[in-house]
């Protein structure tokens, strides 16, 4: 039997590798589109379900599904859902940074990153903490004016083990694609649950607590001041915007082409996480049923549309009950009845009187305003 | 920022509750379930001593 050995393939008109296969044997398809690759959800910033646009000066999901953003004492930001991209790529948004208020003296505790955590069941066959631990990497598009050096990390939350890598903005204004291999960790196993595991951070500033060391560049217990050294700080003027997209984490030494998915995949992989149903001035919208409990309770049946991630919180705002020919009841939250990381009932109360009769039939809706929302969240 | 915290008994059952809290200005009911990440944050600032959960009215 013979053998080929070969890092790399190209087409016959290729003038760059289409496949390559790493040390490890993990195989890169670079203008392939191989399914459930990419670690990351949401990376082609696609589902928006909380809002488009938002002002942050805390540490929040607030925006783009999955994506935290944390501004944290470090200047603030209007984060919003952009349609600059990179050109003939295939992405349709980007996540956009914009200063609003400039902070270009860091305290020391102060920090600006966007990040996804990963849950532990989802990393399993990263091999980590085994001699086997396989690489990673991460691939992304990156736009600012602000140019200079950023910070990429990896942080192991189940056993505070980090690794950081640099990286550079080149040219002010301008779509680049940067490419980061992390390798394996052969310390420290991953928990095989529904946990937070992996923290993946792109710094964006930060101050002295996490600079004054030297950067983690291979994967050491975790100390604070290795994390981000060098980085630059997107926070000192409001000239500066940050996008990015195209964010993908996957398993090997080589970066494959961005995994598109469609709309609905995203969008149940984010609604492990969190659910919105989103009021409109238009008119009410319909959320459950719900059985008058007493005079003055209802508890409304929920179905959520996937299995979520653990038992959720669940926020509202400006719901009602219609009791048929009865008319509307402005209600309020009241208890969470039974639990379940894939329904629950919602005990809600009139915001004033005793208006329901006991063991009738009446339906949980939104109020026909912008400002109302029923959300369901179980985030990492 | 967590503003307010009360725990509700659900249907006169001591061992069956969830918490109200009060959110940055919004709403929310949090389970009584250890893998949620409101009702870790509520247990770590109650363990800090930084926040106090309310009886049910």
């Amino acid at each position: 039997m013979s053998f080929v050995k070969t890092g790399a393939f190209r087409g016959l008109s290729s003038d760059s590798d289409d496949i390559k296969i790493d040390s490890s044997g993990n195989v890169a398809i670079v203008n392939g589109n191989i399914v459930n690759k990419n670690l990351i959800i949401n990376g082609g910033m696609n589902v928006w379900q909380r809002s488009t646009s938002v002002s942050v000066s805390t540490d929040i999901y607030s925006t783009v599904d999955r994506w935290k953003t944390r501004v944290s004492g470090l200047g603030a930001f209007t984060i919003s859902r952009s349609t600059d991209v990179p050109s003939a790529q295939g992405f349709g948004y980007s996540l956009k940074l914009d200063c609003t208020t400039a902070d270009a003296s860091p305290a020391a505790g102060d920090f600006l990153q966007i990040q996804q955590i990963i849950e532990g069941q989802n990393l399993q066959h990263l091999l980590k903490g085994t001699s086997n631990a396989k690489a990673i990497t991460m691939s992304f598009w990156v736009k600012s004016n602000k140019t200079g050096t950023y910070i990429a990390s990896l942080y192991d939350g189940d056993n505070t083990r980090r690794i950081s890598k640099s990286y550079t903005i080149d040219s002010a204004s301008t779509w680049e694609k940067k490419t980061i291999t992390f390798p394996g960790d052969t310390s420290g196993t991953l928990d095989n649950d529904n946990g937070a595991s992996l923290w993946v951070q792109w710094w964006l500033g930060a101050g002295s607590n996490f600079t004054s060391g030297t950067l983690a560049t291979s994967w050491e217990s975790n100390t604070s001041a290795n994390a981000a050294v060098g980085i630059v700080n997107l926070a000192d003027s409001t000239s500066n915007e940050l996008y990015i997209t195209g964010c993908q984490l996957e398993v090997g030494e080589n970066a494959s082409g961005f995994e598109f998915e469609p709309y609905e995949t995203v969008l149940r992989k984010c609604q492990r996480y969190y659910i919105r149903y989103q009021g409109d001035a238009a008119d009410d919208r319909f959320i459950a049923m719900a059985l008058l409990n007493d005079n003055h309770t209802a508890r409304a049946g929920i179905t959520f549309p996937t299995t979520m991630r653990d038992i959720p919180t669940v926020g509202e705002n400006h719901l009602e009950i219609l009791r048929g020919n009865s008319g509307l009841t402005d209600v309020s939250y009241e208890a969470l009845v039974d639990p379940a990381t894939n329904g629950c009932f919602l005990q809600v109360a009139a915001d004033s009187g005793t208006p329901f009769t006991t063991g009738q039939v009446a339906a949980l809706r939104l109020d026909n305003a912008t400002d109302s929302y029923l959300e369901i969240i179980a985030e990492l | 920022m967590i503003e307010s915290v009360e725990k509700v008994i659900i249907d006169g059952d001591e061992n069956k509750f969830c918490f109200k809290m009060v959110k940055d200005g919004k709403k929310y009911l949090v389970p009584n379930a250890p893998g949620n990440t409101d009702y870790q944050e509520i247990m770590r600032q109650v363990e800090a001593g930084t926040l106090t959960i309310a009886d049910a009215e």
